[in-house]
């Protein structure tokens, strides 16, 4: 079969499988565009930003598992999409991003639209290719998708310049089934003796503690997860990126840990003998002040990437592997073992758990006049019976929905975490939706973080993806001014919009249904008639309390142990706000 | 602590710019960075010298190995090993001080590769801190210019770094 390079990357897709592409024409992936045209295969949705692609494709890819599609124009079509491949790549988020480039000869010269994207995209990318010739195109885009979702997955950038894509010069074309990187190698099965030695250890601990993140989600592993913890009787916590790898409704579940994690969560961490991190990072948001984090434990890390270990906690017993079946194999040794964990230990851990459970660190005011955000995504969990995709953007509605609605099933959150992208959760809505379009799909958002990509209301009506915004309107940017209020003696420099649209108006403007709910008794009935309208997309501006902080809160150069809780119940309302 | 690092990569125009890069955008820092492609004409090889901790050098270690460029790497200093570099020196000469660069050269084992009424050109190899030496030993006032290649290294012994 003999194809032009536009012909080729559009059937390389094909070919890979690929259901959607997120996307937005211009001059140097002109001729992409006409090979879309005249094909039905892969579908493209014309997105209204760039960024709003990425995300687009990024929310696609948390939700089903399989990598997110991109094609953007050069120069500022490609740099529109730069804050989309980085929060993908915080995130580890398999992503194949295709940007025009000018053709090969002027590459260099400043032509118009030139950037150089291999440069700028090389710090937020897993890798980037540069197609020189046409006839290793196909190659290369299946190089893309192999290292795009192999190992530790990322985002890939593929830079086609206009003259690889000429409908005149056609060549071959097959698409390999794999390829091999001599210099690519990911480890996947985990060092058997690695994996003996933690598991003995784990079986000796008296106070342990399983510390489990997006890596668990990310390699499909919630199944085996939930077996090892429910096998060993270990308390389990989540990070922000690895709710519902394990079912939070379950007793052993002791909430998300780190910066607003539960007490529970965060003082078993501190007091714990073992941990065994799985598929998580030690992220700053987790561990608080270094020198304070986890004094007294002993660490097991299981991570595919050998980069993660030890980086900023240093790890006992490294596991470099797949955390599925690394945990496989460990529940093989655990099953197999005369040894088993220690009863009394174990029930004594327990108990001081509860206890710390006791102090209920997610009460709020519920006779409140205002509508209290916690209660809304309380609701939102009722309402959608907790089975919904929910998205979020960043910011106090983000950690909110994370403690409040209660994921048991993986992939069901999807938030920017690793780089707090505001203006992901729209777009991110819109892709979850194209995937399951049966779904009920909820974007947590903010006043301010929804006007970062608010133009993809268009993108939602034009491929009817009906999502429900939850925008929590505290007319603040509420996570800024929580830090002023704490740390700034509530000078709350530039964390309020003195102007706000009237957000009915704008989602009627775009075609879709709005809503305005300011009081808590109609927040129920308002939530339930918006799911009801299954074909709508519903624009719910929900004027909420916005004196309310997040709680708990470990503040910088904080440890663990060292959490602000809400002082007392029924204040926030009352605090003077400027 | 100093260390050496030597790494095999494919012999793509990016790739320099991934290692350079890597160590700006995480603070590493590089105190030379010398490359050429091997005589397998798909890969270059790479000798880097940092310094750093052992955390700091196991990080770097696993960051590099973790470009999709790079085949294969191993740190010099884990074991023993033999280091070079090559050096070309200009230094003003006149009639009175060329015996002495003549004669100082010839301490170092450097060799002359260019003369003229007013200069001498040489050239000279070996571990770093020798060509520090030399550069010490001459008055610093009749340098003209200094290039040096950075150290390159190979292991002792039968075993290499190859694929
Ligand atoms: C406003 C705000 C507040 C936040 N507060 C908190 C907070 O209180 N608590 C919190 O936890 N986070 C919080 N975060 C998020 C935080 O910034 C990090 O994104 C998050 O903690 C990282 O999660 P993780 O450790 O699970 O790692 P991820 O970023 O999900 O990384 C996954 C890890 O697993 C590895 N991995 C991937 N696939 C596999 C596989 N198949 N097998 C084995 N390993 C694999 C990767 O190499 C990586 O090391 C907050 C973010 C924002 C924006
Ligand atoms: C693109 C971007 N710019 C700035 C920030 C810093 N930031 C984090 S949270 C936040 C405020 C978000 O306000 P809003 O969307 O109203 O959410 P709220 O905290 O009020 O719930 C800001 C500005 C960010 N995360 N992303
Ligand atoms: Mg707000």
């Amino acid at each position: 079969m003999e194809l032009s390079g536009a012909q080729i990357v559009v059937q390389s897709l094909k070919d890979e499988g690929v259901e959607y592409i997120f996307g937005y024409p211009g001059g140097a992936v002109l001729h992409l565009y006409d090979a879309i045209f005249q094909q039905d295969d892969v579908k493209h949705i014309l997105v209204r930003h760039e960024q709003g692609a990425t995300h687009a494709a990024d929310g696609y890819a948390r939700a089903t598992g399989k990598p997110g599609v991109v094609l953007v124009t050069s120069g500022p079509g490609a740099t529109n999409a730069v804050t989309g491949i980085a929060t993908a790549y915080m995130d580890s988020i398999p992503m194949v991003v295709i940007s025009g480039q000018v053709p090969s000869p002027v590459i260099g010269s400043d032509a118009f639209q030139e950037v150089d994207m291999i440069g700028i995209s090389r710090p937020c990318v897993k890798h980037n290719f540069l197609v020189k010739d046409v006839t290793q195109l196909a190659e290369t885009i299946k190089k893309a998708f192999y290292v795009a979702t192999t190992g530790r997955p990322g985002p890939v950038v593929v830079d086609v310049p206009k003259d690889m894509t000429d409908p005149r010069i056609k060549v071959p074309y097959k698409y390999p089934k794999n390829v091999v990187m001599r210099s690519y190698n990911p480890s996947i099965s985990g060092h058997k003796g690695q994996i003996k030695k933690a598991v003995e250890l784990l079986l000796t601990a008296h106070k342990p503690i399983i510390y489990s993140g997006g890596g668990v989600v990310l390699g499909e592993a919630s199944k085996e997860l939930t077996e090892f913890t429910q096998t060993l009787g270990y308390p389990i916590t989540n990070t922000l990126m690895g709710l519902g790898a394990y079912p939070a409704t379950d007793k052993q579940f002791i909430g998300m840990l780190g910066m607003h994690g539960t007490y529970e969560a965060n003082m078993a961490m501190h007091e714990s003998d073992v941990i065994i991190a799985i598929g998580a990072r030690f992220d700053d948001r987790v561990t608080g002040k270094l020198d304070q984090f986890c004094p007294y434990a002993t660490v097991i890390h299981i991570d595919v990437d050998p980069a993660s270990i030890s980086k900023t906690v240093k790890v006992d017993i490294p596991i470099v592997g797949e955390v599925k079946p690394v945990l496989e194999q460990m529940l093989e040794l655990i099953k197999d073992s005369k040894k088993k964990p220690d009863k009394k230990a174990l029930e004594a851990w327990w108990n001081q758990i509860e206890q710390w459970r006791s102090v209920k660190c997610l009460e709020f005011d519920r006779g409140s006049r205002l509508i209290k955000p916690q209660y809304v995504i309380e609701q939102l969990y009722e309402v959608t019976k907790g089975d919904a995709y929910v998205t979020s953007d960043v910011g106090q509605h983000q950690m909110w929905a994370a403690q409040y609605y209660h994921f048991d099933k993986p992939r069901r959150w999807i938030n920017s975490g690793g780089l707090g992208t505001m203006g992901f959760g729209l777009p991110a809505a819109i892709g979850v939706k194209l995937a399951f379009p049966d779904a009920d799909v909820a974007c947590v958002t903010g006043e301010a973080s929804i006007q970062m990509c608010i133009q993809e209301l268009s993108t939602a009506l034009q491929y009817k993806t009906p999502v429900k915004i939850i925008n929590l309107n505290n007319r603040y940017m509420g996570m800024v001014r929580q830090w002023q209020e704490f740390s700034y003696e509530s000078r709350y420099s530039h964390s309020y919009l003195d102007t706000l649209p009237e957000f009915v108006k704008l989602a009627e403007a775009y075609g879709h249904v709005g809503m305005r709910i300011d009081k808590p008794e109609e927040v129920r009935s308002a939530l339930e008639e918006a799911f009801a309208l299954k074909d709508r997309t519903v624009f719910l501006d929900i004027i909420t309390d916005r004196t309310e902080n997040v709680y708990p809160m470990i503040e910088a150069g904080k440890g663990h142990h060292d959490m602000k809780l809400r002082v007392a119940l029924g204040t926030s309302t009352d605090r003077e706000l400027a | 602590m100093r260390h050496i690092i030597s790494i095999l990569m494919e012999n793509e125009s990016g790739a320099l710019s991934r290692v350079a890069g890597l160590f700006s955008a995480r603070g590493y820092n590089i105190e030379s960075l010398t490359v050429a492609p091997t005589e397998d004409a798909s890969l270059s090889r790479m000798t880097l010298v940092t310094r750093g901790n052992e955390d700091i050098i196991e990080q770097i270690t696993k960051q590099l190995n973790k470009l999709i460029d790079v085949v294969k790497l191993i740190d010099l200093a884990d074991s023993a090993h033999i280091e070079r570099e090559l050096m070309m020196i200009k230094i003003k000469t006149t009639e009175h001080t060329r015996h002495e660069v003549r004669s100082m050269a010839n301490i170092f084992r450097g060799r002359i590769l260019d003369v003229t009424p007013t200069s001498y050109v040489v050239e000279m190899t070996g571990p770093s801190e020798k060509l520090d030496a030399f550069v010490a030993a001459i008055d610093s006032d009749t340098i003209i210019e200094v290039a040096r290649s950075g150290p390159t290294g190979i292991s002792r012994g039968e075993k290499g770094l190859r694929l």
